[in-house]
């Protein structure tokens, strides 16, 4: 994000004009709603907001927000996005792609845009299939996935968005799903960070891989099986009975009993936002034996790329004088005549005529 | 075919008088800093006040093997008293580092040439090593040419002496004594060097001390060594130019440089996304140290992050320029399709190698002008134009930023691999003498109370608007459009009616029409080439010309659209022949929009073309001249290099060619 005076306005603000065309009951539409939400709550200008994105069900995305739109190609956004802030770092960017575009044809630019830190809030919607092809198995499908392009099943082994994010170098990695009442505050952690901030968003595509999130994400018994991180607090779940807890024998964490409330005497770990070790736990922690680690896992913000050019920049423009006929000019030259000091026009081809008389520029000689 | 005479030339000029022009090939390891030779030969040159060209060709690999035939780089300098086209066809002087730079450059040498040898290197490893049987020095093999052998070794070693460095480090300024002989050679002034050797090793004294020292030394051996035979010294007196402040130029330099000067007549910051590959790398070094000038560099992950950053930026309101050479081209295919589409303005430079695929990366070839022009999914249309020189690329950078920016289109800018390292001077011009060309940027609603991202202008063009502007949020994207307010629109009339505008748009681009660089607008035989092969085509029309034939040279900048008078001009000859390092493919554009029965020689040797070899092909369509019956050109048979140093007499093809392929003879 970018500081600059919070605007007035409301939901209905950021809304387009055009009708939004995804299936009846896609996760994309809960997705929309929150963010249209929290752009009001960030006081943020739809004049200087961008949504970047690439190509998938996801990525008609800016189409239907009113701010600046830029739907690109097929994995690129972070390329692009990273074009837009370094062309104008007061933009405030959004960009928003899916495991397909992502994680598949763009995991190079994704890599990228997290190392280098540009200044952007990345919204992956993870709905663990290619919609927009028609329900292929997508590189985040879980093994025995069965598909179009996998009758039998896939038998290639997901990749993590998070543990990818983070293995990258991202400085903010955060979970939400798209019908959670907690993703407008995941958002807004993603939009004050400063620096490349990564949020997976898992969302329900009702076509071709419906519910497939219900085991943690349906409301019935969910806080047994969501553990959403809140810096600075312990971290519980099931109505706090049970927390995580780090098993120094073994380096790894432990789902513990808390007795009467009591989590520290069951040695239930506090989150430290900060602390990437336990980020890299967090992320590659199995839901199942489990529960599913949500909200800001890791955020502990670097300079920015962005920052970084502009800063050598006005280094390497301080005191220099950007005089382009004295930049023609360097080197070592030499003068021609007694106009050298206003020298214009370019060399010219002289127009011969036949049996004009010409050097042939080479010639044979003898005996040099 | 032709062949090349075995005895000394016949048309040979009186002994003493200073000829015209010289070629000098300096050969060597690729660890013995030929490049860096050639070039500081260059710049004395130039400060002498000769007209010049050069043709650095070197292996690909960084560090082949020593000794090794394939580690051999060199760099060829045409120099003279009168204009200069080209680097040259054949050597008059070749300096061999070693036995490999010796074997591999022979063939090139005119007959009668002179070779200088370091006989320091001849040795039994060495020879072997350049699969030499007998040490060809000594066993009369090159008896047609004159040779200077001795031990340049040996003498480096003793002229730095004095500076305490070991033998291996002595040895280092081997190329500096070559060059301290060649200047002496060419009466060629020794100061500039050593002003460069000082500013380059500043921090080590002793090394710039030992390499003037060795400078020195060459220079005194041309002068004071009691040698009778072949080492003359040679005066060139300076070619008569214009008058002005001059420089020497490379085409990386100069593409860079016009880049900068056309985003400032267009006021605007420029944005260049690059990814190293060669030979297009250096425009990205350029560009990285000229931050005040509003220069943004950025090295992308890959090709098509660097076209879709440069895109991105150029939605953020700069200009947008990428860089590569074919292989990296192919990969920002997908990306220019969004940038036709989202109709934004953006360069791509493509410095053309041999292809395809990894094909010949340091070698030059001009076979990516079906990518250029046609190479995109969808009716893709897109201005192509094409630098014929280093000198001339500056300007053609600044027309393809203008056309970008006028009409909201991506451009592509053709050099290639011999235009990017070759160098050649410069009239500096004066950036005051260039028409401006600012950009206004949408700043209200351009409809009443509505806003239409795809209202065109009298161009055809759209408005360019900067995100950050308040009240104009819109969106636009790859999916086709509505005809004006951009929002998506898969209707068929639509479709039809934008895939019009596009292509309307390019096709009514206003270009400059075509001149004839040499000679009239009507008559026998038009020579029509586009690109790096302006210089041999311009000598060798300008040879046939005073030979009374009636030739003409026109070589078109625009490829895509073409002037609107070129069909015109070429229906005014009897014959069209188009010369180019590739199969065709400038000859098919032309029959295709012009209907006209252009011809092809052809070329694909990785280097570029001779001046007699094009001299021979113009000489086959004169054969009722006087002298020239049945189409045999008394071509000069010195000047036509042999099939190992790249001409192509026919020989190098294979048994199955193209029926399409018309080859010379």
């Amino acid at each position: 994000m970018n500081d600059m005076t919070p605007i007035q306005t409301t939901l209905k603000d950021w809304e387009s004009d055009q009708e939004v065309r995804w299936c009846p009951g896609c996760g994309d539409y809960a997705i929309l709603k929150a963010v249209q939400r929290t752009l009001p709550q960030l006081g943020a200008d739809p004049a200087k907001t961008v949504f970047v994105s690439g190509i998938g069900c996801s990525s008609r995305f800016p189409y239907y927000i009113e701010s600046y739109g830029f739907h690109t190609i097929h994995g690129r956004a972070p390329a692009f996005a990273t074009g837009i802030k370094l062309a104008n770092p007061e933009l405030d960017v959004w960009l928003v792609t899916g495991d397909g575009d992502g994680l598949s044809i763009g995991g190079n630019h994704l890599m990228h845009i997290l190392r280098r830190n540009v200044n952007v809030q990345i919204m992956l919607f993870n709905n663990e299939i290619y919609g927009l092809t028609k329900g292929q198995y997508s590189p985040t499908s879980r093994i025995g996935t069965t598909t179009p392009s996998t009758p039998q099943g896939s038998v290639d082994r997901p990749a993590n968005p998070c543990a990818f994010a983070l293995g990258a170098g991202a400085r903010f990695v955060a979970r939400g799903f798209d019908v959670s009442k907690n993703l407008p505050d995941v958002l807004k952690a993603a939009h004050a960070h400063q620096g490349a901030a990564f949020v997976e968003i898992f969302q329900n595509c009702v076509v071709y891989n419906k519910d497939v999130f219900n085991d943690f994400a349906q409301p019935k018994g969910a806080d047994d099986r969501q553990l959403w991180l809140v810096d600075g607090e312990p971290m519980l779940f099931a109505g706090g009975a049970k927390g995580i807890k780090l098993d120094l024998d073994t380096l790894s964490l432990q789902v513990v009993d808390v007795v009467d409330g009591d989590w520290q005497a069951a040695g239930v770990i506090v989150h430290n936002a900060k602390n990437r070790a336990i980020a890299h736990m967090l992320v590659e922690m199995p839901f199942g034996p489990f529960p599913m680690a949500l909200g800001v896992l890791y955020d502990d913000p670097r300079p920015t790329f962005e920052g970084a050019v502009v800063e050598q920049t006005a280094k390497a423009t301080e005191g220099r004088e950007a005089s382009l006929a004295k930049l023609l000019g360097k080197g070592q030259t030499w003068t021609v005549g007694g106009t050298a000091q206003d020298p214009i026009g370019t060399r010219t081809f002289p127009q011969g005529e036949p049996g004009a008389a010409q050097g042939d520029g080479v010639r044979n000689r003898n005996g040099l | 075919m032709a062949t090349q005479a075995a005895d000394r030339p016949a048309e040979t000029q009186a002994s003493g008088a200073a000829p015209e022009a010289v070629v000098v090939r300096f050969a060597g390891d690729s660890g013995d800093g030929m490049q860096l030779t050639g070039g500081q030969f260059t710049l004395s040159t130039a400060l002498a006040g000769n007209d010049l060209a050069t043709f650095p060709d070197f292996p690909a690999e960084i560090r082949a093997p020593q000794g090794t035939l394939f580690g051999v780089s060199a760099f060829q300098i045409n120099f003279g008293s009168t204009q200069i086209d080209t680097a040259g066809d054949a050597p008059d002087v070749l300096v061999a580092m070693n036995p490999a730079a010796l074997k591999v450059n022979l063939a090139a040498l005119k007959p009668g040439g002179l070779i200088i040898a370091d006989t320091g290197e001849f040795t039994k490893r060495n020879l072997d090593k350049a699969k030499y049987e007998s040490n060809p020095l000594e066993d009369g093999s090159l008896a047609k040419w004159d040779v200077l052998a001795f031990d340049i070794s040996a003498l480096t070693i003793e002229a730095v002496k004095p500076f305490g460095l070991g033998n291996k480090d002595a040895l280092r300024s081997k190329n500096m004594w070559t060059l301290g002989l060649a200047l002496w050679m060419f009466d060629r002034d020794r100061q500039p060097i050593v002003d460069w050797l000082k500013a380059k090793f500043k921090a080590k004294p002793e090394i710039a001390d030992a390499n003037i020292a060795a400078l020195n030394a060459g220079h005194a051996y041309g002068e004071t060594a009691e040698i009778s035979g072949p080492l003359k010294k040679v005066s060139i007196p300076p070619v008569e130019s214009d008058p002005g402040l001059y420089r020497t130029i490379t085409g990386a330099e100069s593409v860079s440089l016009g880049l900068v000067a056309g985003a400032q007549l267009a006021e605007l910051p420029m944005f260049f996304g690059g990814y190293p590959i060669t030979p297009a790398s250096a425009i990205l070094h350029h560009l990285a140290r000229l931050k005040e000038f509003g220069v943004t560099t950025f090295q992308a992950e890959d090709e098509i992050a660097a076209i879709c950053a440069a895109i991105g930026a150029s939605y953020a309101g700069q200009l947008g320029v990428t860089s590569s050479s074919g292989p990296g081209i192919a990969l920002k295919g997908e990306a220019m399709g969004l940038a036709i589409m989202t109709e934004l303005p953006l360069v791509i430079v493509n410095s053309q190698r041999g292809g395809p695929s990894t094909g010949l990366p340091t070698k030059t070839e001009q076979s990516d002008l079906y990518q250029a022009v046609y190479g995109r999914n969808g009716d893709a249309p897109m201005p192509v134009i094409a630098a014929r020189s280093p000198a001339d690329a500056f300007d053609v950078a600044i027309e393809a930023c203008r056309i970008a920016v006028e009409y909201m289109t991506p451009v592509m800018l053709l050099t290639d691999g011999y235009i990017a390292n070759a160098a050649e001077p410069w009239k500096v011009p004066d950036p005051e003498s260039y028409a401006k060309f600012p950009v206004r940027f949408l700043k209200e609603k351009n409809a009443g109370d509505t806003l239409l991202p795809y209202r065109r202008d009298e161009k055809g063009a759209r408005p360019w608007i900067k995100p950050g502007t308040p009240g104009l949020m819109h969106r636009i994207g790859g999916i086709e459009k509505h005809v004006e307010t951009g929002n998506i629109d898969y209707s068929p009339a639509n479709h039809q009616a934008m895939t019009d505008a596009r292509k309307a748009k390019i096709d009514e681009i206003a270009v400059p029409d075509q001149d004839v660089a040499l000679g009239e607008s009507t008559g026998r035989l038009a020579v029509v080439g586009w690109g790096s092969t302006f210089g041999p085509i311009h000598q060798a029309v300008r040879r046939a010309r005073r030979r009374g034939l009636s030739v003409s040279h026109i070589h078109v900048r625009h490829i895509w659209p073409l002037p609107k008078n070129l069909g015109e001009l070429l229906a005014g000859f009897d014959r069209v022949l188009v010369p180019e390092m590739n199969t065709g493919q400038f000859k098919t554009v032309l029959r295709d929009q012009l209907l006209i029965d252009a011809e092809s020689l052809t070329k694909t040797s990785g280097q570029p073309f001779a001046i007699a070899e094009l001299e021979e092909a113009i000489g086959k369509y004169f054969d009722d001249i006087p002298d020239n019956e049945g189409g045999e050109v008394p071509a000069d048979a010195q000047q036509l290099p042999v099939s190992a140093s790249g001409h192509d007499d026919g020989s190098l093809r294979p048994e199955r060619r193209s029926p399409q392929s018309k080859v010379n003879p």
